[in-house]
């Protein structure tokens, strides 16, 4: 994946230097941007549920155990909203999202659509890749902050109901207020958006270097959605870091 | 900066010593032809002689080895030349963005370069498929339509740009032979109503005698031969005369000759 890093860096580069075009583009950005929510709303709830859940699962009883079960709340609280929820939607979004922009533009590349483009002066960064970077870099924030509450209330849900930890919700929701504070909601949040760039760029390379027909479509989604996992976990590190202080 | 709309006429595309190697593989070895303005050039060749991989030179989506390519004088590779020369391909697959209808498809360039308003815009989209046969089909995906169809509604955006320079790729691969003459008639008329300079690559032998100005024959990247019609037909070279006069035989009459 490293040998065309820095085509895909250029191509990032290239879809900022466009960015004054991006109101021109806002009806395909509006139309991606919708794809990707009405895509995977159900999902990510589905997902932030069950990973709140499970996250007061492993905690809570040993936590109850030892006389803190004032910390549920917040460590379920802190953990999905730093780490969780940004890291596990934008690994969903790679499969679900990522997956679907590169089998699309790497199919246009290989029915020459793409070629069609250029041959009409229509710049493909403007038309397709602009577009879905944007509508990428808006709704994969917007679906974290859907999804860290969804995972909280799961996390609540399964404190209150576990005949182990019997957290009421008023009390799992104190707990967690006193000890989240906005900025680890933030810290996600800008995590999100830098893992949102990935896919997107990442996805709209490897459909525009799709080559030797219809079986390279399926070698580009598999390099697509790899490609942005390894990268959204090496980043993960790299930001945390950053914004550890 | 977008192509200023005038009215549509024919340019002078020159050719001059193009090389082009894959791996390699030389595909092109030293190409030189000159197309006037408003003439039908066709050029044939067997297929894998370099003939797409030329169109896509002169296009301007392939860069040559070695070599220019010049309409009016401009060489292709000047980054100018979009905008002063209005050029068109149309594909041997059509090559229409299969997310769109077959309207907005042609509607494509003028859309995207804002060079109309809506209203004009599906004013001359209505025009161009009508011009092409297909004015039932504007609201159409182009997964709906035959082969034929697709290629004529590739024309109707080709003609959408007023383009100086057309250039077919195959226009009669896939088709019928009915479809065929159609498809021949519509690049002969287009040509004659807007003097457009036409550039055909094909190897169907009775779409290039029957619409051509002069025919050039390529094969391996070289020019074999180039002239009228008349004088290709004439023209003493075996490759030449093997590539023209092919045809089909059953075994036992092969067994018989």
């Amino acid at each position: 994946m490293f040998d065309n890093i820095g085509q895909v860096v250029l191509l990032f580069w290239r879809t900022l230097a466009s960015l004054p075009v991006a109101w021109r583009q806002r009806e395909k950005v509006f139309e991606q941007f919708f794809e990707i929510g009405n895509a995977s709303l159900l999902m990510v709830c589905v997902l932030a549920f069950f990973i709140g859940g499970v996250l007061a699962l492993q905690t809570g009883p040993a936590l109850v155990a030892r006389g803190l079960p004032s910390a549920v709340g917040g460590i379920v609280g802190i953990a999905v909203a730093k780490e969780l929820a940004p890291v596990m939607m934008a690994i969903l979004i790679a499969g679900r999202i990522g997956s679907a922009m590169a089998a699309e533009i790497g199919s246009m590349r290989v029915y020459q659509e793409i070629d069609a483009l250029r041959t009409m002066n229509i710049n493909p960064i403007h038309y397709l890749v602009l577009p879905r970077v944007v509508a990428m870099a808006v709704a994969l924030p917007m679906l974290v902050v859907f999804a860290i509450l969804i995972g909280w209330f799961g996390g609540a849900t399964v404190a209150a109901v576990n005949r182990h930890m019997m957290i009421p919700y008023a009390a799992y929701f104190g707990d967690l207020r006193n000890m989240v504070e906005l900025k680890d909601v933030a810290n996600g949040v800008f995590k999100s958006f830098c893992f949102a760039l990935i896919i997107g760029t990442v996805s709209c390379h490897q459909g525009l270097t799709t080559m030797d027909g219809p079986r390279g479509i399926g070698r580009s989604v598999t390099k697509a959605v790899v490609n942005s996992i390894i990268l959204i976990v090496m980043f993960d590190y790299i930001l945390t870091r950053m914004l550890l202080h | 900066m977008n192509p200023s709309h005038q009215p549509a006429y024919g340019v002078r595309l020159e050719v001059r010593g193009l090389h082009k190697s894959f791996d390699g593989q030389e595909v092109l070895r030293g190409l030189d032809f000159v197309v006037e303005p408003g003439e039908i050039f066709v050029l044939m060749g067997p297929s894998g002689s370099g003939k797409s991989v030329l169109l896509k030179h002169l296009i301007g989506l392939e860069a040559p080895d070695a070599g220019e390519i010049l309409i009016n004088g401009d060489s292709i590779m000047t980054p100018e030349i979009a905008a002063k020369y209005r050029m068109a391909l149309v594909f041997q697959s059509g090559a229409l963005l299969n997310s769109l209808t077959v309207g907005e498809n042609v509607g494509l360039y003028l859309r995207e370069h804002r060079l109309k308003t809506p209203a004009e815009i599906a004013r001359i989209v209505a025009e161009k498929l009508a011009d092409v046969g297909l004015a039932d089909a504007i609201q159409k995906m182009p997964a709906e339509l035959s082969g034929g169809m697709k290629k004529r509604a590739a024309i109707a955006r080709a003609l959408v740009i007023e383009p100086q320079l057309i250039l077919y790729d195959e226009p009669t691969s896939e088709l019928d032979p009915l479809s065929s003459v159609v498809m021949g008639q519509e690049i002969w008329k287009l040509n004659q109503r807007t003097g457009v300079t036409s550039l055909v690559v094909t190897h169907d032998r009775d779409l290039a005698f029957g619409i051509a100005d002069r025919i050039a024959v390529i094969d391996e990247g070289r020019i074999l031969a180039i002239g009228t019609p008349e004088s290709i037909k004439q023209f003493k070279d075996p490759l030449v005369e093997k590539f023209l006069k092919a045809d089909f035989k059953r075994e036992t009459q092969i067994k018989s000759l």
